[in-house]
């Protein structure tokens, strides 16, 4: 019973002084959700849940993206385009990003807001970073005479490129507020629900990441 | 006692009109309105229906209502080829997507879900209202479609976007049907007309409505989850959660491979990439040289990868309210509830390993066929065990014929008779000879068409009374159900013999052809019943419409069912349980228990009832 009643939960220290402890199954199992047993109004696993359904269905697009990518380069009239190096860069930063996000959720459970403000801002400017490195790759690729428009591998970098790039800027934007509001000194549903947000948050950005080291991995390797 | 209310819900009462009833989080209300979206562009698609029998019964005919519409794409008010193929592509669109895709799962499942979990809400209230305006924007850029191709002014705005847009042929909205097959639908204006600006924007709104999806499966795995009151265990759920969240689950997975097709569609349109054109390809008498690498098969693959799990998130929510149904008014527990919920989710997941099968005759290796082949076959298990299983929850049961007793038993008919035929074209070498034939229309209107529908029109003389407060009319509505009963087995059942005759399916006329003279009087006939079948629908929209405010009142519980939703005022307050958390301590059919004081136990009634 007592894992119904939130405030005791709560308080137990997790994985740091601070952090409330990691629920440990998926969902409500029937046992009514918390909002239920007390004062809280926060089914807390939501945002986590949210975000793994989210993941599998991007992962479904670029599954699809990624089989056609596959099947077209079987074609007689495919075209091999070699990887700019601006993308090296890019995957540098993108990776770094994933240690620094890891740092500010750690520096965090350690109660250090000022450090888990440092390295959750150091995480934006490496996605910023990723992002210019990105671009920079395109104009590579421009210098280089590939287009959107033309043999599928190089419109693949493009597509690649530019969708995984729409899905990071949700991730970026997600970030920016994790960083604007990290001065903010929160209790109880609040910061039970920042707590939430930020797990799920750093969930998708370490996607985001594992995400382009995939596509990065097809384009260069599978020519 | 109005403070705890507010307390426990997350998200106060609305107060002005916009927020109640327009951009509404309250679950309930978007609910309604993807029903209201559903009834609305059903209509579209009926009348598009009825168009296109009369066209192939009276060929040449003048219209003069069509000839003032669509002066290019009727001209003199006779219709154009062009017109009839564009009304074939536009009724599959609206009719898969805004109509069986919205309100078996957007509609009732966004209203019956968190009720029936004991949830006062969907997870994300506001990604909920996303979801439906995002679908809405859909629904009006397809209808944009049909005037940026079909009408010349309006063609003309678009011409503005750039040259894949230029303006459309005048013949009434795109053409390339539901499938919208590469390489043509990738080439644009010099595919033939038909392929011009409202192509673009058919791939726009599918795009769009794919997300519009994707937020509402996102919603409703997150709220079954997360969200279930004490006491709702998984197996305690209703079979109708069981369908929704099997349909969220498919929407999930296939909605992206549709998303990421259609981008690379809209591209091969509008940027000039070359993923479903290839190279040294012959279009229209020329050759298409700025193309170059593509694979025409590939789209396909893509979108029955998406198609085929698409038909399941149609009929899926109609057997969940199906078996709802029956239990509820054979007065009997749901024949073997367990089996149940596994049949659903095989026939979902197997969903997802049978596209091939619509690709028979497309170019596939004889050892995938015989692959997708079986895997196809073997759905008919998880389908016969759903069969049976209603036939045992009927059988030797005291049943009650109301009206949406009669669509249950209707939707497990057109199931059987839909379905069986499925097994006779997903073998290959009967696929052969009965592709593109009318023999294919029967079977997938039988199943996912009709059968669907059949469901929903169960689920809304069913929960009507919860929604609204009031009974709808019986009378007319068993008059509804056996006219339209009668009336879709009239319009399909011939439909096969077409096919076994080998009457193509999309053609505009069939005049021209000696071997199918003789079916003249079968396609005069179904033209009737189509016609009859189409007319009494307004039966229905009067029955709907009338009694939510002329129907007899109803009271909490009219039917005398078991699950949460009925425990409740008709229509439900604004957090569905005022506050008071329901606690289950019952499955959701325990319906004749014997040795109880009631034939019905309902799903909170405390342990002691039994």
């Amino acid at each position: 019973m007592a894992t119904v009643t939130s405030t005791e939960t709560a308080a137990k220290p997790g994985i740091g002084p601070g952090w409330p402890k990691p629920p440990g199954k998926n969902g409500s199992n029937g046992n009514g959700h918390r909002r239920f047993g007390g004062d809280k109004k926060f089914p807390k696993d939501s945002y986590r849940i949210t975000v793994w359904i989210l993941m599998a269905s991007i992962v479904m697009m670029f599954v699809a993206l990624a089989s056609s990518y596959i099947i077209l380069s079987g074609d007689e009239k495919w075209q091999p385009v070699r990887m700019p190096r601006a993308f090296l860069v890019s995957t540098a930063l993108i990776l770094v990003s994933s240690v620094t996000m890891t740092m500010a959720r750690r520096q965090l459970s350690l109660g250090q807001s000022g450090k888990y403000k440092a390295w959750l801002s150091l995480t934006l400017l490496l996605g910023i970073g990723f992002l210019a490195s990105q671009f920079k790759g395109w104009q590579q690729l421009f210098a280089a005479g590939a287009f959107l428009a033309g043999n599928p591998h190089s419109s693949f970098y493009y597509l690649f490129t530019g969708a995984h790039g729409i899905h990071l800027l949700g991730g970026l934007s997600a970030v920016t507020y994790l960083a604007v509001r990290s001065g903010q000194v929160l209790t109880g549903l609040a910061r039970e629900k920042r707590f939430a947000a930020i797990e799920a948050i750093a969930l998708y950005w370490h996607f985001m990441d594992g995400l382009w080291v995939g596509l990065f991995l097809l384009l260069w390797l599978w020519k | 006692m109005a403070e705890a209310i507010h307390e426990v819900h997350r998200h106060p009462a609305p107060t002005g009109f916009i927020r109640k009833y327009i951009f509404s989080i309250d679950h309930k209300v978007i609910g309604i309105q993807y029903i209201l979206l559903a009834l609305t562009a059903v209509i579209v698609g009926l009348v598009m229906s009825v168009l296109m029998r009369m066209n192939l019964s009276w060929p040449g005919t003048n219209w003069p209502i069509l000839g003032t519409l669509f002066p290019t794409g009727a001209p003199g008010g006779i219709m154009t080829p062009e017109f009839y193929l564009s009304l074939v592509t536009m009724h599959g669109t609206i009719m898969v997507f805004f109509v069986l895709t919205t309100a078996p799962q957007g509609g009732f499942g966004n209203y019956f879900l968190p009720i029936q979990i004991g949830a006062d809400d969907m997870a994300f209230p506001y990604l909920n209202m996303m979801s439906f305006w995002v679908t809405f924007v859909g629904f009006i850029v397809l209808l944009t479609a049909i005037l940026a191709e079909g009408n010349l002014t309006v063609g003309a705005w678009f011409s503005k976007l750039g040259e894949s847009f230029a303006a459309g042929s005048g013949t009434v909205g795109p053409i390339g049907g539901w499938t919208g097959y590469a390489p043509l639908s990738a080439l644009g204006k010099i595919a033939g007309p038909g392929q011009g600006a409202g192509v673009n924007l058919w791939i726009i709104s599918i795009a769009i409505f794919c997300v519009g999806s994707l937020l509402g499966a996102l919603n409703f795995i997150t709220t079954l989850l997360n969200m279930r009151t004490r006491g709702m265990t998984l197996m305690r759920m209703p079979l109708t959660c069981w369908a929704w969240f099997t349909t969220a689950i498919l929407a999930l997975l296939s909605f992206p491979v549709l998303l990421g097709g259609g981008i690379l569609l809209l591209l091969d349109r509008v940027a000039g990439t070359s993923f479903f054109i290839p190279g040294g390809l012959y279009v229209s008498g020329a050759l298409v040289p700025q193309h170059t690498g593509g694979s025409p098969l590939l789209w396909q693959h893509l979108f029955w990868f998406f198609g085929h799990p698409e038909v399941y998130i149609a009929i899926l929510p109609g057997m969940g309210a199906t078996s709802h149904i029956l239990s509820t008014f054979a007065r009997k527990p749901v024949f073997g509830y367990r089996a149940m919920v596994f049949a659903i989710f095989a026939i979902g997941m197997l969903g997802f390993f049978v596209w091939g099968h619509h690709m028979f005759i497309s170019g596939m290796s004889p050892y995938s066929a015989i692959a997708f082949s079986v895997l196809t076959l073997s759905i008919g298990v998880p389908s016969a065990i759903k069969t049976f299983n209603w036939l045992g929850t009927l059988w030797g049961a005291r049943i009650r014929f109301t009206t949406p007793m009669l669509f249950a038993i209707g939707f497990v008919s057109l199931f059987v008779a839909g379905g069986i035929t499925g097994l006779v074209l997903g073998q290959t070498s009967l696929d052969f000879f009965f592709h593109d034939t009318y023999f294919v229309t029967a079977h997938f209107h039988l199943v996912m068409g009709v059968a669907s529908i059949f469901g929903m029109f169960a689920a809304t003389y069913f929960w009507f009374p919860k929604m609204f407060g009031r009974m709808m009319n019986e009378n007319l509505g068993k008059f509804h159900f056996w006219i339209t009963f009668l009336g879709v087995y009239a319009i399909f059942v011939p439909f096969h013999a077409m096919g076994m005759v080998g009457m193509p399916r999309r053609y505009a006329q069939f005049g021209e052809y000696e071997f199918l003279k003789n079916t003249h009087g079968l396609v005069l006939f179904v033209t009737v019943a189509a016609i009859i079948t189409a007319a009494v629908q307004l039966v229905f929209y009067f029955n709907f419409f009338w009694s939510m405010f002329k129907g007899k009142k109803a009271g909490d519980n009219p039917w005398e069912a078991t699950t949460l939703e009925w425990g409740i005022p008709s229509p439900p307050p604004h957090d569905n349980f005022a506050g008071i958390i329901p606690e289950v301590h019952h499955g959701p059919y325990e319906f004749s228990v014997p040795g109880a004081a009631k034939d019905y136990i309902m799903q909170t009634d405390p342990e002691a009832a039994t």
